[in-house]
């Protein structure tokens, strides 16, 4: 298993770690048992739909922190239709490919806009074109474990 | 990068020096197949049996319980499926631990698919067998007890001279993987009433590709590979005649410095627990704090990822290793780190480090300084110590 030198860039100098305070839409996906959890903060502005900033907080391996840091680079100043088409394979793409076993990084990348979008939407009371409810939101998890 | 430390002596060691001195001449000069007739080749067949008869020495046994193997995993491998298959009408059940190294458990699988019937005991929070619960899971048809001398993960020493007294009393078979333990602390296969011993000589500064295993004599088992009359027509192939010499000399080594050595790992392995320990707020050894191995350092940070922990140590030149998932090519943290109870996300923010004789008090503080603010980055991109900070207060 060998990292790219863009995925190696971004576990080693992460962009846009952090939290955003009162942001537009905040999304958490993963678990432990996998061990990766991502959580992604979007400001979002509500006229021109455009994302102002985004940063997130990763629990995971080096291909789940390039991968979020990678996410939020891509969606970044986009609008929100614009950031539905930050796909995992564009994730991927961006940093030059991921080793098999970490495919799945990608696809929690992808999930963790998402859900954060997700939010978004539910707090404004707007539908998204082509985004669906979460799934892999860890509390949900929880929840689910509980009962 | 100039600066490497190395931590990672349970996944492998370096070749002493005086080891690979040792075995050029049998790659060179001395390149006979021990089993040919002209002086040269029968010269090397001499050294083979000395090599053997150091090793035999090592553990108490005699020279013709001593078989060479290719690796440590071959001979877990010959141990367990070879009493098996040979005592199988004296009864189908075997019993091991959950905290065995795959090499044991596989090979449990592998039998359970031929119909075998085998107990996986639970350890305690420490990784210790009860052997209250061993003795209890012995019935009329139990062949074999296989039960590591430590552990591979968190160094725990396993009560072996009780397991030995209760597997003699049964009249069981009691097979040990001592890998990583072998060359390292001292093992009498007799006081111990093993009768079957499993070792790799890359773990004590031999080369990859040798090990051995220790057959008591009279024991009921399969030969593992047929062919030639090698390792007394139980294991044919022609003999790693280099590997088995350096071998040899590394075990010589290992146990004329043993006292020496033990005392110096001891002290390192203990200034690097504690400082860590004082240090790292919600950190955790894994493992038990007294019968552990004199090398072996495992501890648990919270809100922490192991691979990331490793990656970042390897930005600094340190060479170590994490009971995480995605260190091991599944999803699913060590078997080990869950059968001592910890919950999932404990498992994957483990990190192991196994110092060796050659590890510095130096390098011990490089790793000790360098340590406290690369948990506390990945801590503060961690979505479960916020939660965590934020339900505190």
């Amino acid at each position: 298993m060998a990292y790219s030198e863009k995925v190696k860039d971004h576990y080693k100098n992460p962009r846009n770690v952090g939290e955003i305070e009162n942001a537009s839409g905040v999304g958490t996906v993963g678990n432990a048992k996998c061990g990766d959890i991502m959580r992604m903060y979007l400001d979002i502005d509500d006229n021109t739909h455009i994302i102002k900033d985004c940063k997130f907080k990763t629990f995971g391996c080096g291909a789940a922190v390039a991968t979020s840091s990678m996410a939020t680079e891509l969606v970044k100043g986009k609008t929100i239709e614009e950031a539905m088409k930050v796909t995992n394979k564009a994730v991927m793409e961006a940093l030059d490919g991921l080793p098999p076993i970490k495919v799945h990084c990608s696809l929690l990348a992808e999930q963790a806009i998402h859900a954060a979008l997700w939010d978004y939407a539910e707090k404004h009371n707007i539908k998204i074109e082509g985004l669906e409810k979460p799934v892999n939101d860890i509390e949900e998890l929880e929840e689910d474990e509980e009962l | 990068m100039s600066k490497l430390i190395y931590m990672d002596n349970a996944a492998t060691t370096f070749v002493d020096k005086r080891v690979f001195d040792a075995m050029t001449p049998y790659l060179t000069d001395r390149c006979f197949n021990p089993s040919s007739i002209y002086d040269g080749a029968q010269d090397v067949h001499a050294d083979l049996d000395n090599a053997r008869d150091t090793i035999a020495k090592t553990i108490g046994a005699t020279s013709k319980e001593i078989f060479f193997t290719s690796c440590g995993t071959e001979s877990d491998n010959w141990a367990i499926k070879g009493i098996a298959h040979a005592n199988a009408e004296k009864g189908k059940h075997l019993i091991t631990s959950k905290i065995e190294h795959h090499a044991v458990l596989h090979s449990m699988d592998a039998l359970k698919k031929e119909g075998y019937d085998i107990t996986f005991l639970d350890v305690d929070e420490n990784g210790l067998v009860d052997i209250k619960k061993l003795e209890e899971a012995i019935r009329p048809d139990t062949i074999l007890v296989s039960i590591m001398f430590a552990n591979n993960e968190i160094g725990t020493i396993e009560p072996i001279k009780e397991i030995g007294e209760i597997c003699h009393k049964h009249n069981v078979y009691f097979h040990v993987d001592a890998v990583q333990a072998y060359a390292h602390i001292p093992i009498n296969v007799k006081d111990l009433n093993i009768d079957l011993l499993s070792v790799s000589g890359h773990k004590f500064n031999a080369m990859k590709g040798t090990g051995f295993l220790y057959i008591k004599k009279g024991t009921k088992i399969i030969n593992y590979m047929d062919g030639g009359a090698q390792e007394f027509k139980k294991r044919a192939g022609t003999e790693n005649v280099a590997g088995i010499i350096g071998m040899a000399k590394a075990t010589e080594i290992a146990h004329n410095e043993m006292n020496k050595r033990i005392e110096e790992e001891t002290k390192i392995r203990d200034y690097i627990i504690d400082r860590i320990l004082k240090e790292i707020p919600y950190s955790k050894l894994n493992g038990d704090r007294v019968k552990r191995l004199p090398n072996n350092i495992n501890i648990g940070f919270e809100f922490v990822e192991g691979e990331s922990l490793l990656l970042s140590l390897n930005d600094i030149g340190v060479c170590a290793s994490s009971g995480s998932a995605c260190t091991s090519g599944s999803l699913d943290p060590s078997h080990v780190l869950l059968a001592i109870g910890l919950p999932h996300e404990k498992a994957h923010g483990s990190l192991r480090l196994t110092i060796s004789h050659e590890t510095s008090m130096d390098d011990a503080k490089y790793v000790c300084d360098n340590l406290p603010p690369i948990v506390e980055r990945l801590r503060s991109m961690s979505p479960l110590y916020e939660d965590f900070i934020k339900n505190k207060k």
